[in-house]
């Protein structure tokens, strides 16, 4: 890693160039990767230099972005050293040469002995006694497959619990989910699983995709089209940054209005205006006011948890304003009338429950759906994401805005959409799930059942809801298993799994392998890790929110013996594979057949090149049945800009995809019409409305820029370090005063459910009795105050918890290294 | 974004920046040279004389180059005593005031005593060495290292802590 940070070693011009997708939000901008011997350099001429840039003299502003945090030194497993350094793709169209402050970081992040990956696992380790040992592969694979088998053969596969990714990125991508998904659900076929981020195997967006339209379903050059964007519980510019800054942000400053006039001939076309709904001001609504000046910014500050309210509201305003698109309801829609029947909500009654005033629910009206001046119907554009996926409640309230939509017919045509604007990428491949219920999973294991649980690429301990009982349920089981363990001293494999098994069967043990980049908080109650690899250090494929799919290329070796997720899944199997052919188990060695994979690009061949293939059985997605169209060499003739899924076809050496969808009217429901849902008001959630009544504090929460998820790699980043070395509490000054709450402060975030600490940043924007707390954060959990309510779908409502709030005391060292001043860009007039 | 959005800097200059771009002098004072960098680990920075210490006010920033004409900075006195801060007070600060990210210049808003970036808003305190307190840059401002000479008042710029933009190396 470099030490001088007044200067970096340039790229030569015969630098090994490869593309990256940066691996972490949704976006997927796109990066280029220079790599070359340790001891060679570019010089400063731009016939010396991989970048082409003169830096004989100051750059001028916008030039490139090449910071110290964008360069690294790594070592091959050959023993070579070499620089890195990733820069961001100025051809990339996704984020046309930005980086954002996480994704400017991913050479720094990557592998190196003495920097932010120091701490990464590089061999299996297995807890002896009292402590974590390194171990082989063979003994690791032994002893997890031993413990699988024995609970297999005796208990059956629903006994064997999964905490597992499924999306793209780090920790994912189309090989690791069909991995994964293989062993899962074909060779062990359990139903005992959840998702990384929820507590059962569930859709985030099962009503939208029920009336037939797909989350993803638009173009990020949508939002460059669009007339009005109304954005639903995002904070864009922290959370899916560089759409925002490279996509929205040109439209509100006027910039694409020639761009529309060509795309729209004869419609009125000025600077998009932007409706913001959310509770809190945002970092995202302070850019946007200074942006697109305030006269073109709508703030709908809603009471939490009264979205359905909002959507009916609108709904039934616009069609009694005979603004709502009857042809096309008509012909491509069904089920309208008895959704508006249900869903009718006068805009009094609506600002009653939301806290809008009448007036400003009619300006968002007309903003949004009120014919144009030309007579057109307004591009209106809706995005959302966690205000609505963790709302109260999932299923109602994105029935609710779907409804909104599709009356107003903001879909399938160029500029609208109805879109989850992400958190991770994409990259769904897996055989179908092998159940027809949602189980519950995380009450499931809270209740004693289940034997095994591998944590893959998952940290339920920072992130699941009702965590604090999560938390010491799994800490107390597994240390039943691991005084077991501690017992069996020199004993054979064998002897290790009877012993565990004992344990898990017997006396309400539960074994616990985590399978991960970095040992993680998991790392207090597991029993054996597996050291997994990111990309860069293997090849893989995501797509983004525009279904944009690149591949992420090798360029480095994974640190000691980690491995892709979808390479550990096929060591599994084929371990089983092995002790069921040893005992002579024909049929269930079948099981585990299929995984003589040797690379990511044979898992990828696997999967999402077979679905759909004649003779194939079935496997869920998101390439389509035209996966086939894909192949490593295309894509990677493709570049950082890749293609937009599904594939329509390959032609002249480059894979053409698909834009939009629905442009065609033809909707995913057997008769291709989309359908209304009724979503009746529902009021707050009983176990929800309980904490609001005892406790003064909502505790929204969130991700910030400044942080990827649950800082895996954060945790040992020192630029990120010093920031937020504790989950902070924004507060408003005026509750802080009555509580003796100065910023800096360290409180207590208590309810009926779980109670945790956090770092009080005053902040004026935040109204009196919210808060908005950062999420998973290893040192601050935010989950320990959640309430176990889930919707129809097992689908959480973590934004919604009450809590009280105390002063603990200083941390010195905080209030000397962190800037408590405000976030946002407001701009104070000084007089 | 091809080049930097006109509207966004007449909207920042004309508000908070006010106090950077109008009426303050650029400091020119001789540069001392310092001997040659044969031997050394860090970079041959030469030193340069500012200003005299009383001749600061309280939160208006002085602009000035350093280490080259090419580089702007900023030479602030907080008030109060602040990380990194010298000079009787230990409250004298000085950054380079091109955005660690892309090189927009920064705007200093003294309302708020923060350094803003009008074209992807990211936000730095001199108060708390450069810390970025939101936004896209990977690298805090850039600190100015400051010597203050009791003797005679005089601040000096000795070194540069952290990558000015567009530089592969921060003396050219």
């Amino acid at each position: 890693m470099a030490t001088n940070k007044d200067r970096v070693a340039l790229p030569p011009t015969d630098a090994q160039k490869t593309n990256l997708t940066c691996h972490f939000c949704i976006v997927g901008c796109g990066y280029h990767v220079y790599k070359w011997p340790e001891n060679q350099e570019g010089g400063r001429a731009p016939d010396e230099n991989a970048l082409g840039l003169d830096f004989r003299k100051q750059l001028p502003p916008l030039a490139v972005i090449m910071t110290p945090a964008m360069q690294n030194t790594i070592t091959d497993k050959d023993g070579k050293r070499y620089n890195i350094m990733i820069v961001p793709d100025k051809q990339c169209e996704v984020n046309k040469g930005l980086s954002s402050t996480r994704g400017g970081q991913l050479a720094k992040v990557m592998y190196s002995p003495d920097g932010v990956g120091k701490a990464r696992l590089r061999s299996p380790r297995v807890y002896v006694a009292d402590q974590w040992m390194d171990t082989s592969w063979d003994d690791a694979l032994a002893l997890y497959a031993g413990v699988t088998k024995k609970i297999l053969d005796n208990d059956g596969p629903a006994s064997l619990a999964f905490d597992c990714f499924d999306h793209g990125g780090a920790g994912g991508g189309f090989e690791n989910t069909w991995g994964t998904g293989k062993l899962m659900f074909t060779a062990l076929q359990t139903p005992l699983v959840r998702i990384h981020n929820r507590p059962a195997y569930n859709s985030e967006c099962h009503a939208t995709r029920e009336m037939g339209i797909s989350e993803l379903n638009n173009s990020y050059e949508d939002a460059e089209l669009a007339d009005v964007i109304v954005a639903i519980g995002c904070n864009s510019y922290e959370t899916q940054t560089n759409y925002f800054l490279a996509h929205w942000l040109p439209n509100l400053q006027g910039q694409t209005v020639d761009k529309r006039k060509q795309r729209f001939p004869g419609e009125v076309v000025v600077p998009a205006k932007v409706i913001f709904v959310d509770p809190r001001r945002t970092p995202t609504i302070a850019i946007a006011e200074q942006a697109a000046g305030k006269d073109n910014v709508l703030h709908l500050d809603i009471e939490p948890g009264t979205d359905i309210a909002l959507f009916n509201g609108l709904l039934t305003y616009v069609v009694d304003q005979k603004w709502h698109d009857e042809e096309f309801i008509a012909a491509h829609t069904k089920a309208f009338e008895q959704a508006l029947q249900a869903n009718r909500m006068s805009l009094e009654e609506t600002s009653h429950v939301t806290g809008i005033s009448v007036d400003k629910l009619k300006q968002a009206a007309e903003w949004a759906y009120k014919p144009k001046a030309s007579g057109h119907r307004p591009h209106t554009m809706h995005a959302y994401e966690k205000g609505i996926i963790w709302g109260n409640d999932n299923y109602l309230i994105q029935s609710a805005l779907v409804d909104l939509v599709l009356a107003t017919h903001n879909v399938g045509r160029r500029g609208t959409g109805v879109v989850r604007m992400g958190g991770h990428q994409e990259g769904y491949t897996r055989p179908p799930y092998p159940g027809n219920t949602k189980i519950y999973v995380d009450q499931e294991i809270i209740n004693g059942k289940g034997m095994m649980y591998t944590a893959w690429g998952a940290n339920p301990f920072q992130t699941t809801l009702n965590a604090e009982q999560h938390r010491a349920v799994i800490l107390k089981r597994a240390n039943i298993v691991r005084e077991a363990m501690a017992n069996v001293r020199g004993g054979t494999t064998a002897q290790m799994v009877d012993a565990i098994y004992d344990a898990v069967k017997n006396k309400g043990g539960l074994f616990l392998a985590n399978i991960n980049l970095y040992p993680t908080k998991l790392a207090e109650a597991a029993h054996v890790m597996l050291p997994a690899a990111h990309p860069g250090e293997i090849n893989l494929t995501s797509m983004n929110g525009e279904r944009r799919m690149r591949l992420s290329q090798k360029f480095m070796d994974p640190p000691g013996s980690a491995k892709a997720d979808c390479l550990i899944a096929a060591a599994i199997a084929k371990t089983l594979r092995q002790l069921y052919t040893d005992e002579g188990k024909q049929d269930m060695a079948a099981r585990f057949a299929g995984f003589d994979w040797n690379t990511e690009e044979d898992a990828f061949n696997d999967g999402f090149r077979m679905a759909g293939q004649p003779g194939v059985g079935p496997i869920d997605s998101q390439g389509g049945t035209t996966g086939n169209l894909v192949t490593y060499e295309r894509l990677k003739a493709m570049g950082n800009n890749g293609v937009q899924l599904p594939t329509k076809e390959y032609r002249d050496g480059k894979l053409i995809g698909t834009e939009m969808l629905y442009t065609d009217y033809k909707f995913d429901t057997p008769d291709g019409k989309a359908e209304f849902k009724p979503a009746t008001w529902p009021g707050l959630p009983k176990p929800v409305a309980e904490q609001k009544e005892k406790h003064q504090f909502w505790v929204n929460n969130g991700r910030i820029n400044e942080v990827w998820q649950t800082l895996y790699h954060d945790q040992y980043n020192d630029f990120v370090q010093r920031r937020v070395p504790m989950a902070y509490l924004e507060i408003n000054p005026d509750d802080a005063q009555a509580l003796t709450i100065e910023s800096g402060d360290v409180v207590e975030v208590f309810n009926d459910y779980g109670s945790s600490y956090a770092l009080a940043y005053l902040e004026p924007d935040i109204k009196r009795n919210q808060t908005f707390m950062q999420f998973g954060h290893f040192n601050g959990v935010m989950g320990d105050l959640t309430t176990p309510w889930t919707d129809r779908n097992v689908v959480p409502y973590y934004k919604g918890t009450w809590a009280s709030i105390r002063r603990i005391g200083k941390v010195e060292e905080f209030k000397e290294t962190i800037s408590f001043k405000s976030r946002r860009f407001n701009v104070i007039a000084v007089g | 974004m091809a080049s930097i959005s006109r509207r966004l800097f007449l909207k920042v200059g004309g508000g908070v920046a006010a106090s950077v771009a109008i009426g303050l002098p650029e400091l020119t004072q001789a540069v001392t040279p310092k001997p040659t960098a044969e031997g050394r680990v860090n970079l041959p920075y030469q030193m340069k004389a500012l200003t005299k210490a009383q001749k600061l006010q309280v939160n208006t920033p002085v602009l000035f180059s350093y280490p080259d004409a090419a580089s702007p900075c900023a030479l602030i006195k907080m008030g109060a005593p602040v990380p990194g801060g010298v000079g009787p007070d230990r409250d004298i600060v000085a950054y380079s005031t091109l955005c660690t990210h892309m090189g927009c210049p920064v705007a200093y808003d003294p309302g708020q005593k923060l350094f803003k970036c009008p074209c992807h808003f990211s936000i730095f305190d001199p108060e708390n060495i450069g810390q970025m307190v939101s936004g896209q840059a990977t690298e805090n401002l850039p600190s100015i290292v400051l010597e203050y000479n009791p003797n005679d008042d005089s601040v000096r710029a000795v070194a540069v802590e952290g990558l000015i933009y567009g530089r592969q190396s921060n003396l050219l």
